[in-house]
């Protein structure tokens, strides 16, 4: 708000400055029809800012004024001086009252009304300005302005001004170097340079707005959305302090926008299942920026209903984005990616709000355009959040550049997943028809020879070439082979001429601080070029290249904290994280790891913790609804393993074996794992259950079967509450009787004698469960 | 038409352009190709803080290539907002020629006629009048 009125203070002021003339104009000629429109726009313009700065008095004044303007432009009146000088009077007091704003006082009360009334077709006359009013104009001195106007365009020509002086420099810089030292010379040179990228930067400053004023539109927008679609929505925002290039505001003024609609629209639900849900009624979202080196970050995230990732997968299926095969190859993320294919809404149906399915694709693109990246995470029931990272000048991108022959190139660096040696131990690359592909991490990813495609000569010896795995934004991943790997740099890109995007590869052309031109590669242009197809549609053609292969499963292969190799589904692991050992307890009979302000069952280990540091390395494994965390020592390797497998005889924490090359490998069954973690997060109203607390077998063997069960474990002796059940030892008599409802006795050999008749051999799981859900079932 | 032009010769032949279009004349020491690019574009190069497109006239013209030996020298010309450096052998001069270009009667090489605009006359010499744009259109779209 401070900052508008001081805009409307600075907008007023300037055009009264004019106005001055055509006032003078008009007096001595009331029927200069340019003159009166200038002078009722001036009005016109102060009433409507007025109105939404919420300044009564003066809108009060400006309406007077443009009602009686509008009737002497209409002809209902002839200006005569009475008039005149009463519109004047108005437009003095206009100006004091603004300057008494600018100077944060407040304007002497009354008066208004006399000018106002002179306006009318009467005999009153305009008064003189109040003497209170002419003794502050004189006691206060006008505040000098603080602000100007300029067209962006001499911005820009400022700043390409300083980016010639930049590399000025940098040449003279060079041949310093070259003449050698003379000490005065290079003092005054680098003040010289100093003062050049001093300017430099507050040049660049010029450009940058703060986020505010994108952010002002949404509670507007937030407020007649939710009041349309009946929800209850709190928005919060914040970081409006955040500055970024005004250009790059406008582009991502629609990716927001609609982000933003999409979350009221499909994310958060109506108050009736947000209370079905045990959720406060009112949906909350969060709008908020931050600054992070060169970049911004703007988070959108709601407490609304989250992605269902595997609806999703569902969906692209039917549409038919994505083959049968690939979908089974796809982890959570990938799923969730989809939401950013062309054609592919989540909503049960199309609405008016958020439009069809021609969303986030665009927003996507969008936000590729200019350098910036979109993160989605979202946790079902709990909400989504949607991460924007955009480059902070429009210009300025961050850019890997690397070496083929002997040219130099550039590729955005938000397209890079990684870069690996083809001739790394995890790297192999085989020829498969005239098409190279890479296997990394048993993964395959076609790849691009640069050199070949661009028609240079590689200065690579072959083999010895480096891999560059880039994402296109239009999904296809691929790995890009060039001699070498040179920096990372933030470029100043700028669009080529018609003749040089006509090859399809380049995004644009850069001039880095060596002066010599360089060219940006466009990954998706290079993938076309290339022949490269996006995952869905090359991996038929790579199966009917390779008839023999098989159908694999992304697996991890970690070492457990008990030393042996297991291996796990990959699509089931939602992070890898060092949790700190303090995190992780034993409570509530089993270990825990409280985590980002969770509690989450722990596995894998059960008391010695593999503990480096004071850090522990956990699996986070996420099935949709229940998360869990599973300790490990170490992580081995990725591989692509078929998905049969040896099945072991009992389920438990491991489904079988298999081989990975020559060694044997448990798999963890996560289908059992997380039936436990389920089975832990039952309602706490589960009966209890009453052990002998003194017998240690009870304590550490005895009570994890009765727990998953079902039972809350109580000890003998503890009194109070009435059991359901108490297990005794067949052998040794209780201390004293247990208040129960039913009694389960176990023995310790496997032959029932007179003395245990009725008894459980207490290894008979089956036998004991049984017992245990019968007297559940009895009560 | 009473205007400024500009004389340079390109493979041996002296042409005018019109210096309306001409921004300035550099000396062009480095120029970073463009892989892929149509044959006419020499590849990249730097004007202070902004990037020239580089055009082979002689490719433009289909006649083979530019020399690129030293330094060379280029017309500056800015053409849809994107600057483009023409190379020549040498600019020779400014001259203010009038009368308007005659029209074309003799039979030009194909690359020639593309770009020419038509004939004027400048000390007693007949000068093929080329149009920049269809240089930096190149052989192709000159020929179309």
């Amino acid at each position: 708000m401070e900052e508008l009125l001081g805009e409307f203070i600075a907008e007023t002021r300037e055009t009264l400055e004019p106005l001055a003339g055509e006032i003078v104009a008009w007096e001595a000629d009331p029927s200069d029809r340019a003159r009166l429109d200038s002078i009722f726009r001036f009005v016109h313009t102060v009433k409507g800012s007025c109105g939404f700065l919420d300044l009564p008095r003066l809108e009060k004044l400006s309406h007077a004024a443009e009602s009686v303007l509008a009737e002497v432009r209409s002809g209902d009146r002839t200006p005569d001086r009475k008039l005149v000088n009463a519109v004047l009077a108005i437009i003095d007091r206009i100006g004091e009252y603004v300057e008494a704003l600018a100077a944060g006082e407040t304007y002497p009360e009354g008066g208004d009304d006399a000018l106002i009334l002179a306006l009318e077709d009467n005999e009153i006359v305009a008064p003189e300005p109040t003497p209170a009013a002419v003794a502050q104009q004189q006691s206060a001195p006008r505040a000098p302005a603080r602000s100007i106007r300029l067209p962006v365009e001499l911005l820009d020509r400022m700043m390409a001004g300083v980016s010639d002086m930049v590399l000025a420099r940098n040449e003279l810089s060079r041949r310093l170097r070259e003449r050698g030292g003379d000490a005065i010379v290079d003092t005054a040179f680098e003040r010289l340079s100093a003062c050049v990228a001093e300017m430099r930067e507050s040049i660049t400053r010029t450009r940058m707005q703060r986020i505010d004023g994108l952010f002002s539109a949404l509670p507007r927008m937030v407020r007649d959305l939710s009041a349309e679609l009946h929800k209850q929505i709190h928005l919060i925002i914040d970081g409006g302090d955040v500055e970024l290039d005004r250009e790059m505001i406008e582009m991502i003024r629609d990716p927001l926008t609609h982000i933003v609609r999409n979350s009221i629209d499909h994310g958060i639900e109506g108050a009736a299942d947000r209370a079905a849900s045990g959720k406060p009624a009112i949906g909350t979202l969060r709008v908020d920026a931050r600054q992070s080196g060169n970049q911004i970050l703007i988070e959108i995230a709601d407490d609304g209903r989250g992605i269902d990732d595997e609806k999703l997968l569902a969906k692209a299926l039917a549409a038919g984005l994505v083959t049968r095969e690939r979908a089974q190859r796809m982890d959570r993320q990938e799923r969730l990616e989809l939401i950013f294919a062309a054609g592919l809404s989540t909503a049960q149906a199309v609405t008016a709000i958020s439009g069809r399915g021609v969303g986030m694709d665009v927003v996507r693109a969008n936000v590729e355009r200019i350098g910036g990246t979109v993160e989605i995470d979202t946790n079902l029931g709990r909400g989504t959040r949607l991460t924007l990272r955009v480059p902070m000048t429009l210009t300025i991108i961050p850019a890997l550049t690397f070496a083929v022959g002997s040219e130099l190139f550039a590729i955005p660096r938000g397209a890079v997943d990684e870069i690996v040696r083809s001739y790394g131990g995890s790297v192999e690359v085989e020829t498969v028809g005239s098409a190279p592909v890479a296997r990394i991490r048993g993964e395959r990813v076609p790849v691009v020879e640069l050199a070949r495609l661009l028609g240079v000569e590689g200065h690579a010896p072959a083999g010895r070439t480096i891999l560059v795995v880039v994402r296109a934004s239009s999904g296809e991943r691929y790995a890009l082979s060039v001699d070498s790997v040179q920096d990372h740099e933030e470029l100043v890109v700028k669009p080529a001429a018609p003749a040089i995007m006509a090859t399809g590869v380049y995004a644009g052309t850069t001039l880095p601080d060596n002066g010599r031109p360089m060219l940006l590669i466009d990954p998706a242009g290079v993938a076309q070029v290339a022949g490269v197809r996006a995952p869905d549609a090359a991996i038929p053609a790579k199966a009917e290249a390779e008839e023999a292969r098989v159908e694999t499963v992304p697996t991890l292969l970690f070492r457990a904290c008990d030393q042996a190799v297991r291996a796990i589904r990959l699509s089931l692991v939602e992070r890898i994280e060092d949790v700190a050992a303090s995190a992780i307890a034993r409570v509530g009979g089993r270990l825990r790891l409280s985590h980002d302000g969770r509690i989450l069952p722990l596995f894998g280990c059960d008391a010695a913790m593999p503990d480096k540091d004071g850090r522990v390395r956990v699996l986070l494994l996420g099935d949709g609804t229940t998360e869990i965390a599973y300790a490990i020592a170490e992580v081995i390797d990725i591989h692509a393993l078929a998905p049969d497998f040896l099945p072991t005889a009992e389920p438990g924490p491991v489904a079988g074996v298999m081989l990975v090359g020559d060694i044997q490998v448990e798999l963890v069954d996560c289908f059992w794992l997380f039936g436990q973690a389920g089975a832990a997060a039952r309602p706490p109203e589960r009966p209890l259950c009453v052990l002998d607390g003194s017998d240690p077998w009870m304590r550490d063997i005895l009570r994890p079967i009765v727990e998953q069960a079902g039972y809350r474990v109580g000890w003998s002796g503890e009194g109070g509450e009435a059991a359901a059940v108490a297990i005794l030892s067949a052998e040794t008599a209780p201390a004293a009787p247990l208040p129960a409802a039913s009694v389960i006795r176990l023995r310790a050999t496997a032959d029932e004698t007179a003395a245990s008749a009725g008894s459980i051999y207490r290894y008979d799981r089956h036998g004991l469960i049984a017992a245990l859900a019968a007297a559940q079932g009895r009560r | 038409m009473d205007d400024l032009k500009l004389i340079a010769r390109i493979a041996g032949q002296e042409v005018a352009l019109s210096a309306d279009a001409v921004e300035s004349v550099v000396e062009i020491e480095a120029i970073t190709p463009v892989p892929l690019a149509a044959t006419h574009i020499a590849g990249l190069a730097a004007l202070r803080s902004r990037v020239l497109t580089i055009v082979d006239s002689y490719a433009a013209l289909d006649l083979g290539r530019s020399p690129r030996d030293g330094v060379i020298q280029a017309i500056v010309v800015t053409i849809d907002n994107h600057l483009y450096g023409l190379l020549v052998d040498e600019v020779v001069d400014v001259a203010a020629i009038t009368g308007d270009p005659q029209p074309l009667h003799v039979g030009l090489a194909r690359g020639w006629a593309g770009a020419a605009l038509g004939l004027v006359e400048h000390q007693d010499r007949a000068l093929l009048l080329l149009d920049p744009a269809r240089i930096v259109a190149g052989p192709l779209a000159a020929a179309a």
